[in-house]
């Protein structure tokens, strides 16, 4: 019984000396890539506020208004005014489209007569 | 081999030889105990040394690690998941719809190791050709001598970087640091402030608030437990750019010195747009003036920091208090016999009004007699309690590092005259931001009102200062001085904008009296009136109209157009629908089952 228990603690040593040095180089490499990951994510974080900043330059007012000046033949753009704003009933909409004619009538002026005006 | 302690042979021959067995006995006993003992001893000894061992191994590996931890770099614990490691800049300040207002930009130093230069001559020749503000004969001068270290530029282009790159002089260095971004220039350039370097190192530099809101908030924007969350002001971006833009083009068109314009909530205290011409570029800070006088140089926030004596939009404060004390209601009639002599003084109006007009009408027609007869019936006391709630004798609380050098100018005693000449607008004197949180106070049902520039979605109401029915009746009285008044070019269409004139003359700076020829011209105005929403004061420094026969230099005639043609501007953009006049709703029958 007592050469079993030797024998048991030895191999469990052996075993966890094993396991321990396994977790020590798998803790290593998930530290380097965490690593990596950093540097990646603060690489897309620097470029996200780069781009930002880019956004917001090319969007500053003075330079969207100059835009809109230079390209007023074009997009006719004017500063929001308050006769922009107005009714639902102001609002013309899209004219149906007119039906295929199927059934085509032959008309004539020869004989135009405003009472038989076949429309 | 266990030794008996009566060992027969030993035993029996003492016997024959007739000595004593016991001797025997107990010399065995002794030698057996000492046996014992030494075991014992050793057996100590070893433990002794074992523990000792242990202990000059523990103390060897705690010395070992303390003298690494000593000389070694300090460096992050890599695994512990605390925090965000990556944002470790300054924060953003975005404005209320969350668009940038500033940001960081990494960007490189450069700096010189002249011991390590091959060539040092050409190199100073070469860096002098890529940056024109670089002597030569210096950098030549610095880079042969025993300077070992040299800073050359604060921050590079890329191009720039690129150009000093090429030189190829293994004595030329860059260091990796952020700079403070302004995307959009002068815009809103009084309240950002700017920034500037601090502590300045080759691999990163320190950037620090130097004014406006980046000193105030400096703390929280360099606090790296806020993982990169911006600073959100009250401030709209596009209602900022087109009151900047319109009080610009005022300002050059009423040929003045200065101006200023406010727009702020009336229910939160929120400041949407906040202007002073003129401006500056923050990216690039212009220096303190140093001599001459600081108000005229374009660091100075006119808005915040200016105090002026503002003319009659104070009459406002005098009636609404005398409405709330019950001393007079809008109709009640007011003698305003001009002029009015008060010991040694002469109060007078602009124009002869008759000799009573009501309360409505002295607004209307902005009487200072009227004023002052109804300061009167308040008294000093009083008068001064209600400007003091209403925030008038202490500096704003805004969040600006500036805030508290614009305290009030009040006078040294606060006697009758000064009474009567504060109720309107003279003897006192407070910035235009005092002057928008203390009308928004009137007119937004008569809750006290503190400005602030940051975003404040749910405002609690302060503690009352007039009542509803007050409050109402400014507001009526404001949009009647507009319809009917001195402040009849201020109507927007569709805005029902109400409001009141000041026109002051400046006190001479030497002291001793007031100009004859230069002005203060304010107009502080609400909209749209049917339902309060706004606030929106505009003040001119030293305008002068010139389009008529003669000059003219009343708000009436410049503050009042320039604030119309802001609101038009702005109002659209807050979202406010014009109320229109559109006759009957077409289309919709009323029917019932």
């Amino acid at each position: 019984m007592r050469t079993f228990l030797f024998v048991f603690s030895f191999f469990a040593v052996i075993g966890l000396a094993f396991w321990a040095y396994q977790e020590n180089y798998s803790t290593q490499t998930a530290v380097r890539e965490v690593r990596g990951l950093y540097s990646e994510i603060g690489a897309a974080h620097d470029r996200l506020q780069m781009l930002r900043a880019e956004w917001a330059y090319l969007n500053r007012p003075d330079r969207l208004a100059d835009l809109a000046d230079l390209n007023f033949d074009r997009l006719g753009l004017l500063p929001l005014r308050p006769e922009a704003f107005g009714q639902v009933s102001q609002i013309i909409y899209p004219i149906p489209p007119i039906l295929p004619i199927t059934d085509p009538i032959e008309l004539s002026s020869d004989m135009f007569d405003l009472a038989e005006d076949p429309l | 081999m266990r030794t008996p302690l009566r060992p027969l042979a030993r035993i029996l021959k003492a016997r024959e030889t007739g000595e004593n067995p016991d001797v025997i006995e107990a010399e065995n006993r002794a030698r057996r105990h000492a046996a014992a003992q030494d075991k014992a001893r050793n057996r100590a000894e070893g433990r002794l040394l074992l523990l000792g061992l242990m202990f000059f191994c523990a103390f060897i590996v705690i010395g070992a690690r303390m003298g690494t931890l000593a000389s070694s770099v300090p460096e992050e614990p890599r695994a512990a998941a605390e925090g965000n490691p990556i944002i470790g800049q300054r924060s953003d300040i975005v404005d209320r719809n969350g668009r940038l207002l500033a940001t960081n930009l990494d960007t490189y130093s450069l700096y010189a190791h002249p011991h390590q230069m091959v060539d040092p001559v050409r190199t100073a020749t070469q860096l002098a050709a890529i940056f024109p503000e670089m002597n030569e004969e210096r950098l030549i001068a610095d880079f042969t001598g025993q300077r070992r270290f040299l800073w050359l530029r604060r921050q590079l282009s890329p191009e720039q970087m690129q150009a000093v790159h090429d030189i190829g002089s293994p004595g030329l260095l860059f260091g990796p640091r952020e700079m403070r971004l302004y995307p959009n220039g002068a815009l809103a350039a009084h309240i950002l402030g700017g920034a500037r370097y601090g502590r300045e190192g080759v691999s990163s530099a320190e950037v620090i608030g130097v004014a406006g809101v980046e000193r105030q908030f400096d703390a929280f924007l360099r606090d790296p437990a806020n993982e990169g969350a911006p600073l959100q002001l009250s401030i709209d971006l596009s209602i900022q750019a087109a009151t900047e833009q319109v009080l610009a083009g005022g300002m050059s068109l009423m040929n003045a010195k200065g101006a200023t314009a406010v727009l702020m909530d009336i229910h939160s205290g929120e400041i949407i747009a906040m202007a002073s011409l003129p401006d500056f570029d923050p990216n690039n800070r212009p220096q303190v003036a140093t001599t001459g006088d600081q108000s005229d140089s374009p660091l100075f926030n006119r808005a915040v920091q200016g105090v002026y004596e503002l003319g009659s939009v104070f009459k406002i404060f005098a009636v609404a208090q005398a409405m709330e004390l019950g001393l007079i209601n809008a109709n009640t009639m007011i003698d305003t016999t001009n002029p009015l002599t008060w010991g040694r003084f002469r109060i007078r109006d602009f124009r002869n009004y008759g000799p009573q007009n009501s309360a409505t009408n002295v607004i209307v027609k902005s009487s200072n007699v009227g004023t002052a007869r109804i300061a009167m019936q308040i008294g000093g006391e009083r008068q001064r309690s209600f400007l003091g709630q209403l925030g008038l004798l202490q500096a704003t609380p805004v969040e600006m590092i500036e805030a508290p050098t614009g305290a009030p100018l009040l006078p040294r005693n606060w006697s009758e005259i000064s009474t009567m000449t504060i109720s309107y607008g003279h003897g006192l004197s407070s910035s235009p931001l005092h002057l928008a949180a203390a009308y928004a106070a009137m007119v937004n049902g008569g809750t006290k009102v503190e400005p602030t520039l940051l975003v404040n979605p749910v405002p609690t109401p302060g503690p009352r200062v007039v009542s509803q029915a007050v409050s109402d009746s400014i507001v009526n009285m404001l949009r009647l001085t507009v319809t009917e008044g001195t402040a009849s070019m201020g109507d927007v269409e569709g805005y029902e904008v109400g409001g009141k004139t000041g026109t002051a003359d400046k006190p001479r700076a030497a002291g001793g009296g007031y100009y004859p020829d230069k002005v203060i011209a304010t107009f502080a105005s609400v909209f749209p009136a049917s339902d309060p929403q706004y606030v929106l004061i505009v003040t001119l420094d030293e305008p002068i109209e010139t389009s008529g026969t003669e000059p003219r230099r009343t708000a009436g005639w410049t503050a009042v157009p320039v604030a119309a043609e802001i609101i038009r501007r702005t109002a659209p953009l807050l979202g406010l629908r014009p109320q229109m006049d559109m006759g009957e709703p077409v289309g919709i029958t009323l029917t019932s089952n």
